[in-house]
């Protein structure tokens, strides 16, 4: 069966629904979609400093091309791109000469920022140090405070991530089996309860493609890597929860977008109730924490010993 | 028969059927997690192969 609107041969077909796309009209079909998001959500506003956060896989490679091809053209904002590097063998020295290698053709500027800069020591080392403790629960908290703090200090008025719908139910998800409610009032395309100078508000101009249509994208304009795994991902329960809600979507198609809104419906609420929840700087790196010494300068405590 | 390239085990198999939505279900493939292609131009599940056709089931998942 040939592409609905144009007669062509289909290169997906659309999940949830009987409609198949060609190649140009999916890539309309996409652009729209993440324009609309970002239009919504007021993602994106004249002259901001956006700042893409690049790992050189398919989702973030995506969301630069895309981002680099609208801040010219629809809407008018500044876009660099901003890597952190876990410091992960086999693994994100592969996916950095990517990104390095798209932003030098495509004439973006690029900030790297790494796990050794900052703790002396790569992850490989960090999870040797702790074999007990799960690699991504400390990659995470590393992460999340090296891409705040490092787009702060760019001025960046807005961070932006790859994130798709599957990453979000993965999420939503794994909140509800952990009973971390206030955990999802930071989700949703825009995240932050309430503005705070201290943190840079993350977008996710993907909310509403699923990883399917966001690889999709990826191959029809030569971004999709290689496959590539990182060498801890086993270790997440992340990965169970993707799994889960993989097999419930072939049998139920329409699940993932359903938590999605279901989920979009009750984050208001969320966020009223979470509003007034102080956030304390911390006494070490004055970063925001939700105790004395945020998560981060704990773990790095640890790693210093 | 058609030969199929699994990216994720790099490696190459020959399969019977020539539906692509049977080629999914006999290896067990789950087709929201996957995106096939032909000749380097993505196909979509209900694409029916000739017999000479090389496919490629590459992984959707990114890891990390
Ligand atoms: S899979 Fe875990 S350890 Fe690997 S990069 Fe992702 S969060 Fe870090
Ligand atoms: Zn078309
Ligand atoms: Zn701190």
């Amino acid at each position: 069966m040939p592409c609905k609107r144009c007669k062509s041969n289909p290169v997906i077909q659309l999940p949830n629904s009987n409609i198949k796309l060609c190649k140009s009209c999916f890539i309309k079909y996409f652009e729209r979609k993440v324009l609309n998001t970002i239009r919504k959500y007021n993602l994106i506003n004249h002259k901001e400093n956006i700042i893409s956060a690049l790992s050189g896989g398919k989702d973030s490679l995506s969301l630069l091309y895309l981002l680099n091809k609208i801040a010219s053209k629809k809407l008018d904002f500044k876009l660099s791109a901003l890597l952190v590097d876990e410091g992960i063998k086999g693994y994100r020295d592969k996916t950095i000469k990517t990104a390095r290698e798209f932003c030098e053709k495509n004439n973006i500027k690029l900030h790297i920022t790494s796990y050794s800069e900052v703790t002396g020591k790569t992850l490989d080392k960090i999870k040797k140090q702790f074999p007990d403790t799960i690699a991504c629960s400390m990659c995470g908290v590393l992460r999340r405070y090296l891409l705040n703090k490092k787009s702060r200090e760019l001025k960046a008025n807005k961070l932006a991530t790859g994130h798709n719908l599957d990453d979000e139910a993965q999420s939503i998800m794994m909140n509800q089996f952990r009973h971390n409610i206030a955990l999802s009032a930071r989700l949703g395309p825009i995240t932050g309860v309430k503005r705070d100078k201290r943190f840079v508000p993350r977008i996710k101009p993907f909310y509403f493609l699923t990883e399917k249509e966001v690889a999709t994208y990826a191959f029809i304009n030569g971004l999709m890597d290689e496959f590539n795994e990182c060498t801890y991902c086993t270790e997440s329960n992340r990965f169970v929860v993707r799994d889960m809600l993989n097999s419930l979507e072939q049998k139920y198609p329409g699940t993932k977008h359903s938590i999605v809104a279901s989920f979009l419906e009750v984050l208001p609420l969320l966020k009223e109730k979470y509003k007034n929840q102080k956030i304390n700087s911390c006494k070490i790196c004055s970063e925001p924490a939700s105790s004395e010494v945020c998560n981060a300068c704990n773990l790095l405590q640890r790693i210093r010993q | 028969m058609p030969a199929v390239y699994l990216e994720r085990e790099d490696k190459m198999i020959k399969v019977n059927e020539l539906n692509v939505k049977d080629i999914l279900k006999k290896l067990n493939i789950n087709p929201t997690t996957v995106i096939i292609a032909r000749n380097n131009e993505l196909i979509t599940e209900d694409a029916v192969l000739s017999e000479n056709d090389k496919i490629k089931i590459l992984p959707v998942i990114s890891g990390g």
